[in-house]
């Protein structure tokens, strides 16, 4: 079971991340402004790498709504984290099509990489990972992505995947 | 070849741009709609053309569009399914990333049709280099006039967003889709009342698949009867097929509806056989909700016809000996294919993706991964077919959406297909964690019916 990882660690939002909420909001209805909840949540993870309790509190009052509306949505969908992760996480996708072309080996070889298991983050605090549902790319798989900006490998390969990390430890990103 | 709708532009240089999108006769539907047609008009058209969702449910777009209520001064909506996560489907992510001004058009000549003032398009939220590129497209759209206040001097005003969802299979389900759009978990409603009399915000609403959005463009450039015309009896025009697996030429083709299935697989011009020389040993043929079927039977109806990339020919038999269209999504497996990891992994992912609503799905998707579980590591046993059949009937039916279903049935059709490789893995068990069970007798060629005597 997903536990909502409480922290004490106070968050800020900047005016122009408040700026992008507004922007968001201003889409629905007068009085719906729930909506904006999920892409809200998007921006949120993107800025602090996660959706900490004192963030999604503050995501309530923002939105003017309960701090549970925002639990419950934040630990219904896979997307948002409920804990710190690494800089990158690696998500790779573990269903069927997948895996006919080779998923599961990609992500033991990943596992053995970076020496950490699924779910883990690396001493260096650079990488974590974990197997995801099917990303809808079956044809060109086995596919990782890479928050936030959900940046798409395609047709991975043991070498393909020791480049990445490569760029990304080098601090090289596309 | 066929005739390609939707894609035949794909490959033209900048054709995700507005101005190369115009030069090819980009927003025409919306030119003639809008200042030559009523959207009463429009609707029958696309009756007329006998389009089925595209999404999954086949369910004929012209009459759904129908159905939405129209009570004075109440908004209604337009709401683009784009949470393409069905496993085995990756056709929309592909016509959102090459050619996202073919679906824009769609939602404002639908969005004019059903009378929607603002619309949306829930994009999966994995999907967010997607969602840049349809953001950008509605910029651009926007700044020629074809979206925003008296779209074309018409005195049509039409707002486009697009919404992420938070990653949740669950919500390509129209009703958790709404709610979901509404900020909610993706829980589905329970029906009546239908979304198109409350929808979103409780206001009448049409939920369509982008395919189906995509396709209302040729239906109202050509007219309705040009696109009926296309494909075969009650499956007309063309669709999206992505085809996935084990295959030379994995990829999204457009074909016309009708094309023979072992033209699809084995032709040069689609998917070019099965991939290093291997045999096919089953099909995925709708996405992994279907049925799953053996080669012989996916080649070919029990009646030893030539099976079609058809509704009623890849239905037909039933549940028995056939399977459904479903989204299109065509998962090719070969000899090495393990028929028990495959449905464990199916399994692990309806368990992983059920809303929780309703105990059936609930707890029946986690016994279902349990049992395939200690089938696939070699701890099976000859009982557990049987318990397998029994908790796929006893959710099948029972839940307020279709989930369910589409749990029970890759489990079901599996064990009814591929029972003896089921059974060597546990009557062999040490050797199952080593070495697949292989082709078998599934590419067999169907036993010849004994034709009767009228």
């Amino acid at each position: 079971m997903l536990k909502v990882e409480d922290t004490q660690v106070p968050v800020d939002f900047s005016p122009e991340l408040i700026s992008k909420f507004d922007d968001i909001v201003s889409r629905y209805p007068l009085g719906k402004q729930k909506s904006g909840l999920l892409p809200i949540l998007h921006l949120v993870q993107a800025e602090f790498g996660w959706t900490s309790v004192p963030a999604m509190d503050k995501v309530a009052a923002y939105l003017e709504i309960l701090p549970i509306e925002v639990y419950e949505v934040a630990s219904f969908y896979s997307m948002y984290f409920l804990r710190p992760q690494g800089k990158y996480v690696l998500e790779v996708c573990r269903t069927s099509g997948c895996c006919l072309v080779g998923a599961e080996k990609i992500m033991d070889h990943i596992e053995q990489k970076l020496g950490v298991k699924e779910g883990e983050v690396t001493a260096d605090g650079l990488f974590s990972w974990r197997g995801v549902e099917c990303l809808a790319a079956c044809g060109f798989g086995p596919v990782l992505q890479i928050g936030p900006e959900y940046t798409f490998y395609e047709n991975l390969t043991n070498d393909s995947v020791d480049k990445l990390i490569g760029d990304l430890t080098a601090g090289k990103r596309d | 070849m066929g005739r390609k709708l939707l894609l035949e532009h794909i490959n033209v240089p900048g054709i995700n741009t507005f101005d190369v999108y115009r030069s090819k006769g980009g927003y025409a539907s919306v030119e003639k709609a809008l200042k030559t047609m009523s959207p009463e008009a429009v609707v029958e058209e696309v009756k007329k053309s006998g389009l089925r969702g595209r999404g999954g449910a086949g369910f004929p777009t012209g009459m759904k569009w129908s159905f939405l209520a129209k009570p004075e001064g109440v908004a209604r909506y337009l709401v683009c399914n784009a949470d393409e996560s069905e496993p085995g489907t990756f056709k929309d992510r592909y016509l959102m990333t090459y050619i996202p001004h073919l679906l824009i058009e769609g939602m404002i000549t639908s969005s004019f049709a059903l009378g929607a003032n603002t619309s949306f398009i829930y994009v999966r939220g994995e999907m967010m280099p997607q969602i840049r590129i349809l953001e950008k497209a509605i910029a651009e759209a926007k700044a020629k006039g074809f979206l925003g206040k008296n779209i074309l001097g018409s005195g049509y005003d039409l707002e486009l967003y697009v919404q992420p969802g938070g990653g949740a299979y669950i919500c390509g389900e129209e009703t958790a889709l709404l709610e979901s759009l509404e900020g909610k978990r993706g829980n589905p409603r329970i029906k009546p009342p239908f979304p198109a009399i409350a929808g979103l915000y409780g206001c009448p609403t049409v939920v369509n698949n982008v395919e189906s959005i995509a396709a209302v463009v040729p239906i109202i450039n050509e007219g309705g009867d040009e696109y009926a015309k296309l494909g075969i009896g009650r499956s007309t025009g063309t669709k999206l097929i992505s085809a996935g697996g084990n295959l030379k030429k994995p990829g999204v083709y457009e074909i016309d509806l009708g094309l023979p299935v072992e033209e699809f697989l084995y032709s040069d011009e689609y998917c070019g056989g099965i991939a290093n020389g291997k045999r096919l040993k089953a099909v995925v043929a709708g996405g992994s909700s279907v049925p799953i079927l053996p080669a012989n039977l996916i080649l070919k109806t029990i009646n030893n016809e030539p099976r079609l990339m058809s509704y009623e020919s890849l239905a037909d038999g039933g549940f028995v000996t056939g399977t459904m269209m479903g989204s299109g999504g065509f998962i090719a497996y070969d000899e090495d294919a393990c028929i028990v990891r495959n449905t464990w992994n199916f399994a692990r992912f309806y368990h992983h993706e059920s809303c929780g609503q309703c105990s059936p799905c609930r707890e029946g998707t986690g016994w279902m991964e349990k049992v395939l579980h200690r089938l696939e590591y070699g701890h099976g046993k000859q009982s557990d077919m049987d318990l397998l059949v029994d908790i796929s009937k006893k959710i099948e039916g029972n839940t307020i959406c279709p989930l369910g279903d589409a749990a029970a049935w890759p489990v079901a059709s599996a064990i009814r297909h591929f029972r003896d490789e089921f059974e060597w893995h546990v009557t062999n068990a040490n050797e199952a964690t080593t070495r697949n069970y292989g082709l078998a007798h599934y590419a067999d060629p169907l036993p010849k019916l004994e034709s009767v005597a009228g």
